[in-house]
Formats: structure tokens, sequence, C-alpha cells
């Protein structure tokens, strides 16, 4: 018996003493072995811009909206759907795994329109996500294990950070096609086609729906109907990837115009949407995943097998954030309020944009900077080098990553020319 | 020809179709006894007073607004959490290795600790360990283990269906007999399905070949406060084994005792070496979290911050929890009454011993049909009954209706 607990007392003696524990140094700790993981860059620019103590500091690191005085800006039509949500006196009862019916309905209707021939035959499943990041770990986990085809998901060149993990902690492969022109800072519409026309049959490959993250850069409607036309030649599946519906242009039929188009042209696509930037919702986590089947019946049998998958991951969606989308966008005055103030968000974008470029002529910068006006949505592609990051981060307490891009949202007229200033100093 | 055309219809959650049955059955006197859900005499869903009073508070505030959390949730949630596991003065957390996660329920707390576990416990990327789940454990144990990667989720003896009460040779049995290193999950209070817990002595015995056979302690914690309406009472295992000086996880849910069931308010409370090894293991677990779902959802971890931070809405919320405890202890006290009164053949002690929301009845699956079918009585397969789904007002149907079920189906 003495045996059995001595283990137990070298075991303890082993933190006070550690030459008593000698026995016990493999077993001190479980976790001896594991690494540090890496700060996350995106959110490590933030806690380098919170610790900088220059009043003119900027951060144009993570991108979540800004008004003009860089605060966040909690939507009106938010405030008015909580006002309503609150004198309901609901309860709080488990939502069904796939979430609040009346979100995923009004959730697609948005993406796809309502009088969408889809919808209509009822082939599609919406189910609601934590976001945009939970819709694309629930997708790619449904093609990890339903996908017949290659395990390659093909991202642009470059995409979103984030991407890449989850879909390999799904369980599948990431490749790439041809996306971004530095020498242009615009789109690589011949590099593009060329790398997708080699992809294998049946791969899946990911598009960003409007204002692609993190360069800014979107298709024109022309060359949309030539990648949708090659894509279908090739039979890839379609990822979409739509997290700034609205944001992007201010109008969200028209953000939406690639989506709607491949399916008009009989793509069956899957699609994130995440409705954290243009609700405002953020840490809310309102989302929603879509599958385009071919018809009801098999529509039904994916949505059981989406459910499958999402009850050993967090049994069922919460629902404060879908309550708030869903009241705006089935209540008309509410609806016409939000489709302003997204208008008015995506307005001051493109304002600041202008007003980087003046601003940088008037410095006397001779570089071109038409593509900071081309570009669109939250997100800018400079054409910064790492060198010249460093230096604008290092002299001028300006924040962004590494890759040179900037989240317009952090820029205000109130800074706009300093970091002007800043960005002609560096590229002079 | 469609990528998706093979995909096979899969079947219903079992405790979800149970409630949608209930729902379409026109049946005036039906009652449901199936999914875990607290409800008042009335038979109506429960928001806390305290919550109602709290939400209003947040509504109010435009100092808020709904800016990511960061990645690990809300820090004054995280820490009130553990705290109301663990103790305010629990000397782990005094030595500053104690963290934990906000996660999506108490579902996504076992997520991200199963993941964890997957990718660094015992070796890197082991999903060959085996996980011990209790014979029987709630339903979704299993998926959340297996989903993560783990090859072999096994059984542990728990409930002896012959003489109803725990099986504590056979769960000692297992526990000295599996492969060293495996990973037990344990339910820190009111077992679910079976409503039996260990005793005290009984949880001394376990904890002890734990420790000896370097097993590792993972809990899960869903129903603190609920089970005997004592908030320390119900945490009593999860800290004796922090104070035998286990490493381990505690997944705690905030679903049923803040009954914010679909807010999604979740927390895996971590206890490590020390806070070396603690801040590494965060750091690991804000990768697994950033690839799921980014950052946890605002609202439900707001709600519970704001009470448990406050010491006047804690003695509310405090209140509102023994409110629900005292009804479920009554419904138990009643329904046995009402068994023995009718003379139900067997034993029905077990309803009043065992704890927390639900009950094993014992009733077989052919009693349970006649109850669902005949009685419009809706309850698991397995027996399990949801003590929050009876009210002074349905008990008498329902004892009756047991009893019919004991007496003319074998």
């Amino acid at each position: 018996m003495a045996l059995l607990k001595s283990n137990k007392v070298i075991y303890c003696l082993g933190n006070v003493s550690p030459s008593l524990g000698v026995l016990s140094t493999r077993h001190s700790s479980w976790w001896g072995g594991v690494q540090m993981g890496p700060p996350d860059p995106i959110l490590g620019v933030t806690e380098a811009f919170k610790r900088d103590t220059n009043p003119k500091k900027m951060n144009l690191g993570v991108g979540a909206y800004r008004d003009d005085q860089g605060k966040p800006f909690v939507l009106s039509c938010v405030r008015k759907a909580e006002a309503l949500i609150a004198a309901k006196q609901l309860d709080k009862e488990y939502l069904p795994i796939g979430g609040l019916g009346e979100f995923t309905k009004a959730c697609a209707q948005l993406a796809l329109g309502a009088d969408n021939e889809v919808l209509k035959s009822g082939r599609s499943i919406t189910v609601q996500t934590i976001s945009g990041t939970g819709s694309l770990r629930i997708g790619a986990n449904f093609l990890s294990r339903f996908h017949g085809g290659p395990r390659d998901v093909y991202l642009p060149k470059p995409s979103w950070g984030n991407h890449t993990p989850i879909f390999r902690d799904a369980g599948m492969q990431l490749k790439a096609y041809r996306y971004y022109d530095p020498s242009t800072c615009g789109f690589d519409f011949k590099g593009a086609l060329d790398d997708i026309s080699k992809i294998p049959e049946q791969s899946v490959i990911l598009l960003h729906a409007c204002a692609h993250n993190p360069t800014g850069v979107d298709p024109k409607p022309e060359q949309w109907k030539e990648i949708a036309d090659l894509v279908k030649k090739r039979n890839l599946l379609v990822f979409f990837d739509m997290a700034y519906q609205g944001f992007a242009s201010g109008d969200i039929d028209r953000d939406a115009w690639s989506v709607r188009y491949f399916i008009e042209q009989g793509h069956n696509i899957v699609l994130s949407q995440s409705f954290a930037k243009n609700m405002g919702l953020y840490g809310e986590r309102v989302g929603g995943f879509t599958v385009v089947c071919n018809d009801a019946d098999e529509a039904k049998r994916v949505e059981s097998q989406l459910k499958i998958l999402i009850r050993p991951i967090y049994s069922n969606p919460p629902m404060n954030g879908a309550r708030i989308a869903t009241t705006i966008l089935n209540t008309p005055d509410l609806r016409s309020l939000w489709l302003e103030e997204v208008h008015g968000m995506a307005n001051r974008i493109i304002k600041m944009r202008e007003q980087l470029v003046a601003g940088l002529k008037k410095e006397g910068s001779t570089h071109n900077w038409q593509h900071v006006i081309d570009q669109i949505g939250m997100f800018c592609f400079t054409g910064l080098k790492p060198e010249q990051v460093e230096r604008l981060t290092k002299e001028f307490s300006v924040y962004m990553t590494k890759d040179g891009r900037i989240s317009m949202a952090g820029v205000s007229s109130g800074n706009v020319g300093y970091l002007a200033h800043g960005i002609h100093a560096v590229t002079k | 020809m469609s990528v998706f055309c093979e995909v096979p219809q899969a079947a219903p959650v079992a405790v979800f179709k149970l409630t949608q049955d209930f729902n379409n059955d026109p049946f005036l006197k039906k009652v449901n006894l199936g999914v875990g859900a607290y409800r008042t005499d009335e038979g109506q869903p429960w928001v806390l007073p305290v919550v109602k009073k709290v939400e209003k508070i947040i509504v109010h505030d435009d100092r808020l607004n709904h800016e990511y959390l960061p990645i690990l949730g809300l820090p004054e949630f995280r820490s009130a959490a553990s705290k109301i596991a663990l103790g305010d003065d629990s000397p782990a957390i005094l030595e500053n290795r104690v963290g934990a996660v906000q996660c999506l329920g108490g579902t996504g707390a076992l997520k991200m600790g199963a993941e964890f576990l997957r990718r660094f416990y015992n070796g890197n990327n082991n999903t060959k360990t085996p996980v011990y789940v209790s014979a029987p454990t709630w339903e979704n144990h299993n998926a959340v283990f297996a989903n993560a990667g783990f090859e072999d989720v096994r059984p542990y003896k728990y409930w002896d269906a012959e003489k109803r009460g725990l099986d504590l040779a056979g769960f000692l049995g297992d526990l000295e007999s599996c492969p060293e290193h495996s990973i037990f999950v344990l339910h820190a209070c009111a077992h679910n399905p079976t409503g039996t817990d260990p005793t005290q002595e009984q949880w001394e015995l376990i904890a002890e070949v734990m420790m000896r056979r370097k097993l590792f302690v993972f809990f899960d914690s869903a129903y603190q406060g609920f089970a005997s309406g004592s908030l320390e009472k119900d945490a009593w295992a999860v800290r004796y084994f922090v104070s035998m000086g286990f490493e381990m996880f505690c997944a705690q849910s905030f679903s049923k005792n803040f009954g914010l069931y679909n807010e999604r308010v979740g927390n895996l409370t971590v206890v490590a070496r020390d806070a070396d090894n603690l801040k590494r293991v965060l750091s690991q677990m804000e990768k697994i979290v950033r690839t799921t779902w980014s950052n946890p959802p605002a609202q439900g971890a707001r709600i519970v911050a704001t009470t448990l931070n406050s010491p006047e809405l804690f003695i509310e919320w405090k209140d509102n929890v023994k409110t629900m405890a005292d009804r479920v202890l009554l419904m138990r006290e009643q329904l046995k009454a009402k068994l023995q009164a009718l003379g139900t053949p067997g034993t029905w002690d077990h309803i009043t011993e065992q704890i927390g929301m639900f009950s094993f009845t014992g009733l077989n699956p052919k009693q349970v049909e006649y109850m669902v079918k005949e009685k419009h009585i809706y309850l698991m397969a397995s027996g399990r009954i949801n003590m929050c789904g009876l009210t002074t007002k349905n008990i008498d149907y329902v004892a009756e209706s047991i009893h019919e079920a004991v007496t003319t189906v074998q």
C-alpha cells in the first residue's frame, strides 16, 4: 500500500523539490511538449497598436468598420431591432440544429434574390452558422466527408489567411490559382484563366463573391462570365465566400451578382455568408451556409448530413444575432434603414479611397495610385513592400499587415492626410 | 450529375425528433418528458428573472457594441465561470494555473477540449488514445470525441440496471484495467441520463485509481447548481480532483443553470501544472478556435459575466437556480409517492435518490413505446425522463400511465 501511495508523494514533491521529482519529471505536466503557438498575424497588429503611445497612431489592421471618428459603429437598424426583440419577451429555448428557420430563409433570399428559382423549387438548403468562419468550416467538413472528387481546394492567390487552416483542419488540401497581379495592383485575369484551365475536374474552387480579401480586387462582370464558363468546362465545384454583401458597392444585389450569375448558369454552388460586416454584428456570430442541390430530395438529404456535422461541434447556433438579422431583413422599414446604412458605410470607404489618392497627389507622389480607387470593399492592397510597411509602422505608428494590406475602415477624414503623408514618405 | 447525389439521408437526432413528434401530436393531455430543458409548473420555458434584468441593463448600455470578442472569449466571463466551478479561493486559481476558453455551450467546450487532446495529449496527433465515456452517457459524447479524430471511444461501466444504481465495482475495474493515459469523461454531477452520481467516498476511490494509473480527467459539468440547489455541493467532485493535483479539463455549460440554452454559453476550464504550461496550452487553443468559429458569441457571455460579477445579481441568480432545483426535487418526491400509492410493482426509491434533471425510470423499450404511442407521453427509448416536464397538473396522468405500462406491458 505504501508503494502505491509513494507515487503520489513524489508526484507532489516534484513541484517543491526538482531533485526529488526525478521519477515524476516525465509526468510533471501533460503539456511539457506543447509549443507556444504563433500569435495571429492580424490580431498581433492590434496588440502592437494598443501598446503604442503615439497620439497620431492608426490601426489599419483588422477588418472591422469604424465611423469617421474612428469608433465602432452600431447600426441604428440593429438598435431598433434589439428594442423590438426585447419587447417581445421571447424564451431562450434551443434553436434547431440548423438554426432559426426565419433566419435561414431570409439569409438565402438575401444572397440569391427572393424570386430565385432555386428557392422556389426548394432545391437548396441553408443552415445558420457561427458567422463566416463557422460557415466555411461546416462547408469544409461537409466537402471532406461527402465530396467524391479530389481533396484539393483551390484558393485565389492571395486569399484570407484563415481559409487555409480551416480547410486543412477539415482534411482538405490547399492549392492556388493566380489572382492578384502585383505589377498592376489589379486582377491577373489571364493568369487566373490559365491556372483554372489546368485544375483537375471535380476539384473545389473557392471564389470571393465580392470585395476580395485581402486585395480588394474583384473581377468585372464580363470577366466573371468567362470564369463561370471555364469553371463549367472544367466541371469544378464552386465554393463562394461572401462576407461583404452590400459592403462592397453599397448595393446588395450588385454585390451578389456573381453568385446569382453562376447559379443561373447551372452551377450548383456552395455558399458561405457573413453578417459580421454588413450588419455590424461581428461578435454575435451570424452567418449562413448554403448548398444548392439538384432537387428538393437531395437538399433534404444534404440537410440531414449537415445537422450530423454540426451537432458534435456546438449542438445548435446562438440566437441573439440571428434574431436581430431576421428582424431587420423581415421588417420593411428596418430593412430600408439597413440598406441606407450599408450604403453609407460603403460610401464612406469609397470617399476615403478618393481622399487618400488626392492626399498622395498633394504630397507630391509620382506613383500611380489608381488601384486604391479601383479596389473595392474594406481592404486595400497598397502595393507597399514589407520594408516600407515596417517603416510606416516604426516611423509613423501606422499599423497594418506585412503584405501591404490596409483596412480602409480605419481611415477617417481626420487622419487620411497623415496617412498620405506617411505613405509618401516611405515610397518616394 | 450532382456531386451530392450519393449523399444518404442521415437519421435524425433522437431527442430532437422526440420533441418534433410531441409538437405534432394533437392529443390534449400529451406530456413531453424528452429534451432536457427546464419547465415551470405551467409547463412553460422560464427565462430567469435575473437574466431579464441583466438583458435590460445590456440593451440600454450605450457603451456596449457588437465588436468581436477575443478569440478565447470575454475575459470577465472566463474567469468568473472558472471561479464558479473551482471556487473563489481555489488554490489552483491563486497559483495562476487555471485558464479558460469561452465556447459555444457545453458541447463547444467538450469539442475544444477533445480537439486539443487529440493534437497534444499522450504524444502528438494521437488518435489512438482510448476515450472512455460512461455506459450510458449523453449521446453526443461519442460523436464529439469521434469527430475530433479519436478512433477508440469506449464505454466504462457505470449504470447497474439490476440494482438501479452505480456499478462502482465495474467502474473501478475499468479504471484499473484500461490502458494507461486513457481519457475519461466524468459527469461532475447530475449524471445524464441516469441521475446517479458517485458519493464523495466513491469519488475519492475513483480519483485514487485515476491518479495512480495516469488517466486524464475530463469533467463535463452541465448542471452545476441545478442538481442539489447548491453550487458548492454540485462542484464537490471537480474541486476534489483539483485538490488532488490533477491537470484536467472541465467543460461547463450555462444552458441549464442560467436558462440560456439558445445563447450557447459554455466555458472550458483548464487546470494546468503551472502558469507556463497554461500559457502554451491556451495559445494552442486559440489556433483551434480560430479555424472552428474564430471567436465566440458575445450576448450570453455578457449576461453571465454581468451576473456573476455583481454581488446582488449573483445572489439573485443563486436564488433563481434554487427555485428550479427545488421544483425538480418536489416533482421527484411526488412522483415516487404517487407510484407507491398506486402500488406500482417494483421499488421507486431511485426516483428520489437520483439527482438533477433526469431520471432513469427503468422502463424497458416496449413500455416506453406504450407510453409514447398509447399515452402520448414522450420519453427517450432508454427510459429516461426529464423531471422538468412534470407539473402538478400532469403528474397524476404520468404516474397512472407508468403504472399501466409496468403492469400491462412486459
